[in-house]
């Protein structure tokens, strides 16, 4: 019964919400609490109570051609939010804090915007968006939207912090500008400046080979040839298979001049996985293959990193990925905003967040927080092959008058992000 | 050298004999210093008067923080991927007994009289208390994530854990073994440490780049200090580990990545130097007398030695790969 007043006064609660605006407070006698199994989860009369929505969607995508990794991760992304939301509890207990996760995934099929429009009717300012780019905007231009705050935690599109930019987007994720800069600075610190472009036919493969070109001509180096693989992806397991690769991959990179690097861009796992040791000449693979610019990789562990992978190992059975880590840091700068910051309204966390002041930590060592002019995180980038952390960018010498890290991705000049007012 | 300044109207004979009787006496004291290498496996130890490697221990995986015993007799090594604390013999400069630690070991520290030992579980969010000669668990506190910093209040009232992962610092009553007081500081606390006098607390925020200053009485933080050094970006400021001077009216706090080391006036919570030192410095340790402070760098595998008083760097020298913490033992 008296659960049922609380759902009652969280409608009207809702409502008042909406007309309040941004003021909303995080903490609500949420309606989602009906559906929660015990009442012994209830808040303690002194505890402050902060609620935050997942918001994923199943796409369906191509499996990595590696056996050794999953086809499929239902629960990726979603698990890092879990784990960070365990952190924010185990801090929040000495603290009378306390955090919510209200969990939304979508299959393949579903209708984001409708969900998107629950959550925000519920009283669910607080979004951690597992999206692609279409999606995320389409939640991010509802009306209802205007005075959430929307982590995004999975698209690395460029247009999201350039024409497509919007001001309550907060990208955690780095873009893709970020990710070819990463590789940029460290090619160039080898010396190796001759880069074979090859890149699958699919729209991401195009874009990112567009940013491959944009770092090229930024950081000086040669792009002497590009190629596009336009064989479709098989089954990635065929009986004998690696006999039709070993011939194909030679033909793919057969007659270029010469170069230092094969910059590969297969955002589609078609076959970037197959270009190494297959080149016609002996030469290293980079980009979305070999050696890779991710935010986090399996084989990190510095700075206390570890403790996030054994971690995460025992809550997810697996290991931790990129959006993983996005969602685990999302969790945290929501608890770093409600536990650090001066108020603990929607308002106030919007405040706390895009300040210059912030300083989020990631397990990167330095404090992380977001470029005013796009929403987009500032931080060190890995570079790393699947089994170990080659090194971190930017790299020694490439220089910044603000933050060495607006070295990486589109600076403040070159911006085409103009926030709506 | 210092004396030698104001007698200069005596002449360069004066200083002649003046440098002549310092080479020949000895220094009122002399140390032992023990550095963990967490790259190395290793523990390097050095002999202050000469400050040459006496004899590099193996120890288990990954020697992190490192504490000597009250009575000298004993260093306790946390090698955090064994899951152990390493017990150097003094008098045998060898590891001649375990104990047991609960998981990843990194930081600790030892009851005044030795007895005791508080150990925080990186791994495993608690704080582990341990009989320090026989290895017996009394209690296993469950604190906030990534706990680290570890010190008991000079009564041996309290003990001090902070929390990396949730930002605070935990008031542990050494009687009762469990937790009093629990405060906010900023991001990722590494080292906290009681004033001599054990009324405040001091706790860095290696990603924050503070110290919070937290009344031990009202456990409510007094002060935040902020560094800046002319030409360094703030990120690269991150405070780790605080020591202070013996007669508590400075503490020195290394700054890790910005390659220096800050001094703060305990009584105006001003910073009146920066030093420079090695690469890295994260964790360090006085001379007996107070005299000379310990860098231990990380990157530059070395150990720079400041002069208390005249705030200088004097010399380094090389120990082991990647060093981390280090004890001195009289």
């Amino acid at each position: 019964m008296r659960r049922r007043i609380a759902i009652i006064i969280a409608a009207v609660l809702a409502s008042a919400l909406a007309a309040a605006g941004s003021a909303a407070p995080v903490s609500k006698p949420a309606s989602k609490q009906a559906n929660k199994p015990a009442a012994s989860s209830e808040a303690k009369s002194n505890e402050f109570v902060t609620h935050y929505a997942y918001l994923g969607k199943a796409y369906r995508e191509p499996a990595p051609l590696s056996l050794l990794k999953p086809a499929v991760i239902p629960d990726e992304g979603l698990a890092g939010v879990r784990l960070g939301t365990n952190y924010n509890n185990q801090a929040g207990k000495f603290l009378d804090l306390k955090y919510v996760l209200d969990e939304t995934m979508l299959p393949e099929d579903g209708d984001v915007v409708a969900a998107a429009k629950k959550l925000l009717a519920a009283g669910e300012h607080l979004i951690i968006a597992d999206l692609k780019a279409p999606d995320l905007l389409a939640v991010a231009d509802l009306p209802e939207a205007k005075n959430a705050i929307i982590l995004n935690i999975r698209a690395r599109d460029d247009v999201l912090r350039q024409t497509q930019c919007r001001v309550d987007v907060f990208h955690l994720i780095p873009s893709n500008a970020m990710l070819t800069d990463a590789l940029a600075q460290y090619l160039v610190w080898k010396k190796w400046t001759r880069w074979f472009l090859v890149r699958g036919q699919h729209p991401e493969d195009v874009e990112y080979a567009n940013d491959i070109t944009r770092s090229a001509e930024l950081y000086g180096a040669k792009i002497v040839a590009e190629r596009a693989y336009e064989l479709q992806t098989g089954a990635r397991r065929v009986d004998t298979g690696y006999q039709e690769i070993q011939t194909q991959m030679p033909m793919l990179t057969r007659g270029v001049p010469d170069y230092d690097v094969a910059f590969v861009a297969d955002e589609t796992n078609s076959f970037g996985l197959y270009l190494q040791y297959r080149t016609t000449d002996p030469r290293p693979v980079v980009g979305t293959d070999g050696l890779e610019a991710t935010a986090w990789g399996a084989a990190y562990e510095s700075y206390a990193a570890e403790t996030l992978h054994d971690d995460f190992l025992k809550l997810a059975n697996r290991e931790i990925t990129v959006r993983d880590y996005e969602g685990w840091l999302a969790a945290s700068l929501l608890e770093m905003a409600v536990k650090q910051g001066s108020a603990r309204n929607v308002d106030a966390i919007r405040k706390y967040i895009s300040a210059d002041s912030l300083k989020l930590a990631g397990y990167k060592g330095e404090s992380m927080n977001f470029r005013a002019w796009d929403n987009q995180l500032r931080q060190p980038i890995l570079l790393m092959d699947q089994l170990s952390l080659v090194s971190v960018s930017p790299q020694p010498g490439f220089l910044h008058p603000v933050y060495n890290t607006d070295t990486l991705g589109v600076d403040q000049p070159q911006s085409q992000c103009k926030f709506a007012k | 050298m210092k004396t030698a300044k104001p007698k200069r109207p005596h002449g360069r004979f004066a200083a002649m004999c003046l440098l002549l009787l310092m080479l020949a006496a000895p220094p009122a004291w002399s140390a032992t210093l023990f550095v963990t290498n967490e790259r190395g496996n290793t523990v390097t130890v050095l002999d202050s008067n000469t400050l040459k490697t006496i004899k590099t221990i193996p120890t288990g995986q990954r020697p992190r923080g490192v504490v000597a015993s009250p009575d000298g007799k004993w260093v306790y090594v946390c090698v955090g991927d064994s899951n152990r604390i390493d017990v150097i013999e003094v008098a045998k400069l060898a590891v001649t007994r375990t104990l047991p630690s609960g998981a990843d070991p990194e930081l600790l520290a030892l009851s005044n009289d030795g007895s005791r030992v508080y150990i925080a579980n990186e791994d495993n969010s608690q704080v582990t208390v341990l009989e320090a000669m026989t290895g017996k668990v009394l209690a296993q506190i469950p604190v906030g994530s990534e706990p680290e910093g570890m010190r008991v209040s000079p009564d041996n009232q309290i003990t001090v854990a902070t929390s990396e992962g949730s930002s605070l610092v935990h008031f542990i009553d050494n009687k009762t073994l469990k937790l009093v007081a629990t405060v906010l500081v900023g991001a990722r606390p590494r080292v906290a440490t009681f004033t001599p006098d054990g009324r405040y607390v001091w706790a860095s925020s290696e990603v924050g780049g503070t110290v919070s200053v937290i009344d031990g009485l009202t456990h409510q933080v007094v002060q935040t200090i902020n560094f800046a050094i002319p030409g360094m970006r703030a990120e690269f400021i991150q405070p780790v580990d605080i020591v202070m001077s013996k007669d508590g009216s400075q503490a020195f706090i290394a700054l890790g990545p910005a390659n220096h080391v800050a001094v703060v006036d305990t009584k105006t919570y001003k910073v009146s130097d920066y030093i420079v030192v090695g690469q890295r410095p994260w964790h360090m340790a006085l001379s007996p007398d107070g005299s000379k402070l310990y860098v231990v760098n990380g990157f530059t595998n070395d150990v720079t030695v400041v002069d208390t008083k005249s705030l200088k760097p004097e010399v380094s020298v090389n120990v082991g790969r990647l060093p981390w913490g280090i004890a001195v033992v009289p």
